[in-house]
């Protein structure tokens, strides 16, 4: 008791007063918190339970969650630190797999694509007449602007100088030299590559010139031909080189010059890149596919029956195409001449087709198909249609390009084609290209 | 308060502390005490004095201990607590112990041998009960009981006085000094 006294103060005096002053507080508090036990045991609340029960959960609640939280916190501050840095190997983990299957992926692709050419182009040797052998491109050209390649097919499996190098999608160049083992290819796209081709619309000839670029040019193609953009060239056999037939390239620019036009045409044989080609070992010249006609026929299905009580529904002009105008005149003329066709005996004089009858529409027609045309043709009893009506005479434009006619028979024949071949296919003499 | 004040009140309250024998400091709570919890019976009017109340006041004063003051209001309330049937055990008694404690502390600086200190102290202290009584009913139990100003005032006085002439009896118990 003395060193703690001796600790407190230095005189004992003081040290009295104050061990006394905190004993009596002490005391007190002591005494005061048994009677408050005392009554916490006793005491029950609403619910039954001791008062003692509810002070010391009410009391230890709060610290246990504060610790709680503490702990919570903390835990999950290490947790979360443990995870983070399992996440980051993970994340390295993963971003490896990531690149790994990005480059299997993209093997795959390579392989399918590769499969693909290689089933396309087994599919187009079997179905071309003329006879090929597959090969391999296995190296390139050295020069900057040289479209050279090499393939893995020589003269040792009969290829020569001079064959041509295609694949199902185009043709890729010829052969400039042939060794035992491998051939050396220009492609299209060389500078001093030429080829004779045509074009499929209007057939129009030219040469088709390689400029070390992406794309080629057509040459000696006249102003006055018609070349369109999106027109395909295909070989025109004339260069000897290549059969005719087979598919050059897309047109994509086309400009005006003189004396010949400017035709740049995107060879279809590289668009895909070259990897396996075909060597045209004899050459089968073969048609040059035709464009669907713009003007086929089309079926049109009959119309809907008539409701009841309703009339049928009628044309309601005058018949639009050239077939329904030539009937109706027919029919006048039979009507004019009380002739009624398909009951005359055989050697009985004919309706006399050569006299002039009154046009559709002209005055009131004996009939009720004739007032019916002149009500629908007379512009002061129609109403004035705001598309107008094609008038007796002026064809439909669209059903006639169409080939679709406003009558409601379902097929109807196409019309002939009209427009004038710009030149014939094979007996107009084509250029010579610069063959080497 | 200087070094020498503090040696001289305490010297002076050494002179002044009154000594009571044993049996006087057990019996005379008992008998407050028997008197609160029987004498009502007979004589409903007297139930509002607060023997032992007045007892625990008397005794703390004049003992001028906080200690002894504390404990002899522990031992009165847990008494009085332990004859009232649903009162729990140490509602009275906190209450006393408080009142000891606070009424030693008083006789420790003032003179409480004057009538008119020993009234304001038992009117004072009276209240104090009351009302900490009050609180700790409502804080501890959670009993909503009113409680009314003017008539604890009232009863105060009525306490005080007859305090006052209590203590005056009382000092007769005190031992010579």
């Amino acid at each position: 008791m003395r060193p703690i006294l001796a600790a407190a103060g230095s005189e004992p005096g003081q040290m009295d007063t104050l061990l006394n002053r905190y004993r009596n507080i002490t005391v007190l508090l002591l005494v005061i918190f048994a009677q408050l036990v005392l009554i916490a045991v006793q005491v029950r609340n609403d619910q039954d339970v001791r008062m003692v029960r509810i002070w010391a959960i009410t009391a230890i609640t709060p610290l246990a969650r504060v610790l709680e939280t503490v702990r919570g916190g903390t835990s999950s501050f290490f947790g979360d630190y443990i995870l983070m840095h399992d996440a980051r190997e993970d994340n390295r983990r993963l971003q490896a797999d990531l690149d790994r299957l990005k480059m299997e992926n993209q093997f795959l692709k390579t392989e399918i694509s590769t499969a693909d050419r290689a089933k396309a182009l087994v599919a187009f040797q079997q179905h071309t007449q003329s006879r090929t052998i597959a090969a391999r491109v296995i190296a390139a050209g050295a020069g900057v602007t040289s479209k050279v390649v090499f393939l893995d097919r020589g003269s040792g499996a009969g290829v020569e100088k001079g064959m041509a190098v295609v694949t199902p999608d185009g043709i890729v160049g010829k052969v400039v030299a042939s060794y035992p083992t491998a051939s050396e290819v220009m492609l299209v796209t060389d500078p001093e590559f030429a080829a004779g081709v045509v074009s499929q619309m209007n057939h129009v000839v030219g040469t088709l010139k390689g400029q070390g670029q992406a794309t080629c040019k057509v040459d000696y193609v006249p102003s006055e031909e018609k070349v369109e953009v999106g027109e395909a060239f295909y070989t025109s056999g004339d260069d000897r080189i290549f059969p005719k037939g087979f598919p050059v390239g897309v047109v994509r620019v086309v400009r005006p010059g003189s004396p010949y036009r400017e035709i740049l045409v995107e060879p279809s044989g590289l668009e895909r890149g070259l990897e396996a080609v075909l060597i045209v070992l004899e050459g089968v010249h073969q048609a040059i596919p035709e464009l669907p006609p713009a003007n086929a026929p089309i079926y049109l299905g009959t119309p809907p029956p008539a409701a009841p009580g309703e009339q049928a529904s009628q044309p309601a002009g005058p018949a639009g195409t050239e077939a329904d105008k030539l009937l109706q005149k027919y029919r006048q003329i039979g009507v004019a001449e009380n002739h009624r066709f398909g009951e005359g005996a055989p050697g009985s004089k004919p309706p006399d087709f050569n006299i002039k009858v009154p046009p559709p529409g002209a005055g009131q027609g004996s009939d009720a198909e004739t007032g019916r045309h002149a009500d629908a043709v007379n512009p002061s009893s129609a109403p004035p249609p705001s598309k107008p009506a094609n008038p007796p005479g002026t064809p439909n434009p669209a059903a006639a390009n169409a080939g679709v006619s406003a009558s409601p028979r379902p097929r109807v024949p196409a019309s002939p084609d009209t427009r004038p071949q710009t030149r014939a296919p094979v007996s107009q003499p084509a250029p010579q290209p610069h063959d080497q | 308060m200087t070094e020498y004040g503090d040696r001289y009140l305490v010297g002076s309250q050494r002179e002044q502390v009154s000594r009571f024998r044993a049996r006087v400091m057990l019996l005379v709570p008992l008998a407050a005490i028997l008197f609160q919890v029987y004498v009502p019976r007979i004589i409903p009017v007297l139930g509002y004095l607060e023997l032992p109340l007045l007892v625990t006041i008397y005794f703390a004063l004049m003992r001028r201990s906080q200690i002894a003051g504390l404990f002899i209001g522990a031992f009165i309330g847990l008494v009085q607590d332990s004859l009232s049937i649903k009162q729990p055990l140490g509602m009275y008694g906190i209450v006393k112990t408080l009142v000891g404690y606070f009424a030693a502390s008083v006789g420790l600086r003032i003179d409480v041998e004057h009538s008119v200190i020993r009234f304001l102290l038992t009117f004072f202290f009276y209240f104090f009960h009351e009302f900490l009584y009050w609180v700790l009913a409502r804080g501890l139990l959670g009993r909503l009981i009113p409680f009314e100003v003017q008539r604890t005032l009232v009863l105060g006085l009525l306490n005080a006085v007859v305090g006052v002439t209590l203590f005056h009896f009382m000092d007769k118990l005190r031992e010579p000094a």
